[in-house]
C-alpha cells in the first residue's frame, strides 16, 4: 500500500483571514509566504528561500533607503499601500540619481485581515516592482493581535547604484539656481482625503503614485553635472521640501504662486477642506535644483517624459541668512511659505 | 476655480491698490480693524500689506473663536474628554490649544481619551446614533456662523429622542466684542489706539445681517464695511472705508452684496433664539469678562447641556504674564511687540491665544509675514 501523501489544502484566499498562526514561524506562515508573497514578487533571489538575499554588485557607490507605509485607507484612487510602498522607496533611491536595484519588504499584519486584500496588495507590489525594474529580494512577516495594527503596515528598504560623477545632496543649492517641479502638486493627498470615510466627496482625482527612476535617469543623462539635488515632496508637500533644502543649504528660496502647476480639481478640493496645496503630499513628483544655465534644457527633457509633462520652473535660490522660503502671491504681495506646524487641519470658519 | 479666482485677480487688486493710494490723504494715518480672524488670515496669506500705502494700516481684531476661548473652558473640555464614559467631538483646530499645565486635547487623546475630530455637527449626531452606549459631547465653539448648525443638531437630537448627545456650548457674539473694544479704556479714555473703522465679517452677516452694526456706526461714530474673505473683497472694503473717512461718513456699508442682506437669515436667527439665550457675562481670552457676549442653552434644552449634565464648573486660569495677547487682541500692540513672539511662542509651542489658531494674528504674522521684520540691513558703503 502506498503511504498516504501529505497534501496541503491551498489557502482559501477568497474567504480566508490572517490569524496568529500566520506569524508563528510554522507551516501556516510558510504557506502564506509561498502562496501570496513568492507568487506575487516572483524572482530568482526570493525563490532561493533564504533569510537573506546574496547578490553581485557593480563597482562604485550605492544608495540605500528605508520607509514605512501606514496609509489609510489601504486602497485609494490610483493605487494602494502596496504600490505606494514600492514607488516611495524606488523614488527615494532615484532622488540621489541612483538606478534602483533591489528592495526588501516587511509586513506587519493585523489578525483578521482578509487574505484577498493581502493578495491584492502583494500583487500590486509585484507589478510596481517589475515596472520599476527592481526585485523584492527578501522580506519578513509578522502578525499582531486584532486591534494592535490597522490592517497592514509595510516597510520597504532599497538599494541602488549611483552613476559616477553624480553627487546630489540637499546641501548643494546655491544662490541663482533654478527650481523645477515635475508636475501637478497635491494629487496624492487629495485623492487619499477624498476616500476617507468621514469626508465622502466625489472627485476624479487619482493619486500620482509612480516610480520616478525613468524620469530621473533622463534628467541625469541630460544635465548630470549641473544638477544640484532632487527630492520627492511627499509628506508636508512642496513647502516642507523647500524648507528642508533652504535649511540644509543655508540659502533662501523664492517661488512664484502663478508658476505652480496645480490641477483645478485639487485647488477646489483644498479650498473646500481649508487646506493649502503647498502642504499636501505627492507620491509621483519631484523637485529639482539645477544651475540656472541648464534650467531650460532640463525643463525640455522633463516635459518630454510621460511623468514630467506638466513640469515647470517655479522659482530660484537667493542668498538669505534667515533661510526664508518666500512666495510672490498671484495677488501681487509676498508671504512666507513656512514649515507645516502640527498636522494640516481643516479650519472651522 | 469659478467664483473664487475672480476674487483673487492680482491685476484688479493692483488697480484698487492704486486707487487707495491716490485717495488716501497723505496727512492722515488710516487705521482700520478687521475684526475677524478669517480676514487676518487672508491679509497675511495674500500679502495685502505689500499692496497698501504706508499710511493705511490694518489692526488685527479678536475675531478668532479659538483664540478667544479662555484657558478655563479648554480645561473643562479636556476634563470632559477624560471622563471614560464620554466621547468628545471637536472641530480639529481645537486639538492643539494648550490648556493649563501644557495639557491639550491632542495630549489627552494620546493618553487614551476618546476624542474625535469632526467636520460638522452632523458627524457628532451620527456618532451618537451609532454608539448609543457612549455619551457624545459636541464641543461647540464659534461665532454666529457656527451657532445655527449647533442649534439644528440639538433640535434634531430632540426629534430623534437621542439621550446620549450633549453640547458643551461656547458660542460667542461678534457685536458684543466690537462694542467691548470700542468701550475699552485703551480706545476711549487713554487714546492709546485710534480705530478709524471696522471691516465686519461677511459670513457672520449672512446670518445676522448688517443691522446690528448700525448701532456702532452711530453711537461710536465709526464706519463699518461688511466684507467677504477673498483678498479682493478685503481690498475693496479698505477702499470703501478710506472713502467714508475722507467724506466724514460713519455708515454701515455692505461690500458682500452677493450674499449679505440687512436682515440676514431670519430662519437661522429664529433657530438660534429658540435654542439659546444670552449669558450675563462670558470670559474672552485677552478681553476678560464681556457682558452679554455669549450664548447658553435655554432651560428647555437642559437635557442636552453638557455643562449641566456633567456639572462643569469653570476654574479661571491665567495666561503667561509675559504674553501680550490681550493687548494684541485689542489692537494696542503688534505681535512683534511681545517678547515671547517667535522665541518661546511659536505655532509649534503656542503660549498665548493669538498663536494657537492659524487665524490668530500672531500665527498669521509668524507663518506668512515675519520676513518683513527681518529686513536685511543695508550694506554700508565702504
Amino acid at each position: 500500500m502506498n503511504a498516504p501523501r501529505l497534501k496541503f489544502r491551498k489557502l482559501d484566499i477568497k474567504n480566508g483571514r490572517i490569524d496568529l498562526s500566520h506569524g508563528s514561524g510554522g507551516r501556516a506562515m510558510a504557506q502564506l509566504i509561498s502562496e501570496i508573497f513568492k507568487e506575487a514578487f516572483a524572482n530568482d533571489l526570493l525563490a532561493q528561500g533564504n533569510d537573506q538575499a546574496v547578490f553581485e554588485i557593480p563597482a562604485g557607490r550605492m544608495a540605500m533607503t528605508t520607509d514605512g507605509y501606514v496609509v489609510s485607507p489601504l486602497f485609494f484612487p490610483g493605487g494602494n499601500i502596496g504600490s505606494l510602498a514600492v514607488h516611495g522607496t524606488v523614488n527615494d533611491l532615484a532622488m540621489s540619481g541612483a538606478k534602483p536595484m533591489h528592495l526588501s519588504a516587511s509586513f506587519i499584519l493585523e489578525e483578521g485581515f482578509p487574505l484577498s486584500d493581502l493578495q491584492r496588495i502583494a500583487r500590486s507590489m509585484g507589478n510596481a516592482a517589475r515596472e520599476a525594474g527592481v526585485k523584492i529580494v527578501t522580506g519578513d512577516t509578522k502578525v499582531v493581535e486584532r486591534g494592535k495594527a490597522d490592517g497592514v503596515f509595510i516597510s520597504t528598504a532599497g538599494i541602488g547604484i549611483v552613476p559616477d560623477g553624480i553627487n546630489l545632496s540637499g546641501e548643494n543649492a546655491k544662490p541663482g539656481d533654478a527650481i523645477l517641479v515635475s508636475g501637478t502638486l497635491g494629487d496624492h493627498g487629495v485623492a487619499i482625503m477624498s476616500s476617507r470615510e468621514n469626508l465622502e466627496f466625489e472627485t476624479q482625482i487619482v493619486s500620482d503614485s509612480a516610480a520616478l527612476h525613468g524620469l530621473t535617469a533622463a534628467m541625469v543623462e541630460a544635465c548630470g553635472p549641473q544638477l544640484r539635488l532632487m527630492r520627492d515632496p511627499t509628506r508636508g508637500g512642496l513647502a516642507a521640501t523647500l524648507n528642508e533644502i533652504a535649511s540644509q543649504s543655508g540659502v533662501g528660496i523664492r517661488i512664484e504662486e502663478d508658476a505652480l502647476p496645480i490641477r483645478p480639481q485639487v485647488a477646489a478640493a483644498c479650498e473646500l477642506l481649508g487646506l493649502d496645496p503647498l502642504y499636501v503630499a505627492n507620491e509621483g513628483k519631484l523637485v529639482v535644483f539645477v544651475a540656472a544655465s541648464a534650467a531650460e534644457k532640463l525643463l525640455t527633457v522633463m516635459r518630454s517624459h510621460p511623468l514630467g509633462q506638466d513640469a515647470a520652473i517655479i522659482g530660484h535660490v537667493v542668498a538669505d541668512d534667515h533661510r526664508f522660503v518666500q512666495m510672490e502671491t498671484s495677488f501681487g504681495g509676498g508671504r512666507i511659505v513656512d514649515w507645516l506646524s502640527g498636522e494640516q487641519l481643516p479650519r472651522i470658519c | 476655480m469659478k467664483y473664487v479666482d475672480e476674487y483673487r485677480n492680482g491685476k484688479l487688486a493692483r488697480a484698487i491698490a492704486k486707487t487707495i493710494a491716490a485717495e488716501a490723504r497723505p496727512d492722515h494715518d488710516y487705521r482700520f480693524m478687521e475684526f475677524c480672524g478669517g480676514h487676518t488670515h487672508a491679509i497675511a496669506r495674500y500679502g495685502l500689506e505689500d499692496l497698501l500705502p504706508k499710511n493705511v494700516r490694518m489692526i488685527h481684531g479678536p475675531g478668532c473663536p479659538v483664540c478667544v476661548l479662555p484657558i478655563g473652558r479648554m480645561d473643562d473640555a479636556i476634563k470632559l474628554a477624560q471622563n471614560p464614559d464620554i466621547t468628545l467631538c471637536t472641530y480639529a483646530d481645537l486639538m492643539r490649544v494648550p490648556g493649563s499645565n501644557g495639557m491639550s486635547l491632542t495630549k489627552a487623546k494620546a493618553a487614551g481619551a476618546d476624542i474625535r475630530m469632526v467636520y460638522s455637527t452632523l458627524d457628532a449626531l451620527r456618532i451618537a446614533q451609532e454608539e448609543p452606549q457612549r455619551k457624545v459631547v459636541f464641543f461647540a465653539i464659534g461665532f454666529e456662523t457656527t451657532t445655527p448648525p449647533t442649534a439644528m443638531a440639538i433640535l434634531t437630537a430632540q426629534k430623534l429622542g437621542l439621550q446620549n448627545f450633549f453640547v458643551f456650548c461656547n458660542h460667542v457674539l461678534t457685536p458684543a466684542a466690537i462694542q467691548n473694544i470700542l468701550e475699552s479704556p485703551d480706545v476711549r479714555e487713554l487714546g492709546r489706539i485710534r480705530i478709524d473703522g471696522f471691516i465686519g465679517p461677511a459670513h457672520v452677516s449672512t446670518v445676522i445681517g448688517t443691522r446690528p452694526y448700525e448701532f456702532f456706526a452711530e453711537e461710536f461714530q465709526k464706519p463699518v464695511v461688511v466684507a467677504g474673505f477673498e483678498p479682493l473683497d478685503v481690498m475693496q472694503a479698505i477702499l470703501m472705508l478710506v472713502r467714508q473717512v475722507n467724506a466724514g461718513r460713519c455708515e454701515v456699508e455692505n461690500e458682500f452684496i452677493r450674499a449679505v442682506t440687512p436682515e440676514g437669515n431670519l430662519k437661522a436667527q429664529d433657530l438660534v433664539s429658540l435654542v439659546f439665550e444670552l449669558r450675563d457675562s462670558f470670559e474672552w481670552r485677552g478681553l476678560g469678562q464681556v457682558p452679554y457676549s455669549a450664548l447658553k442653552l435655554r432651560e428647555e434644552f437642559a437635557a442636552f447641556d453638557a455643562e449641566k449634565i456633567f456639572s462643569v464648573t469653570t476654574v479661571p486660569a491665567k495666561d503667561n504674564p509675559a504674553c501680550e495677547c490681550g493687548a494684541i487682541l485689542r489692537g494696542v500692540k503688534k505681535p512683534v511687540d511681545c517678547k515671547l513672539f517667535g522665541t518661546l511662542c511659536t505655532p509649534e509651542t503656542p503660549m498665548g491665544s493669538c498663536m494657537v489658531s492659524s487665524e490668530g494674528s500672531c500665527a498669521a504674522h509668524y507663518t506668512y509675514g515675519r520676513f518683513r521684520d527681518a529686513k536685511v540691513p543695508e550694506k554700508v558703503a565702504s
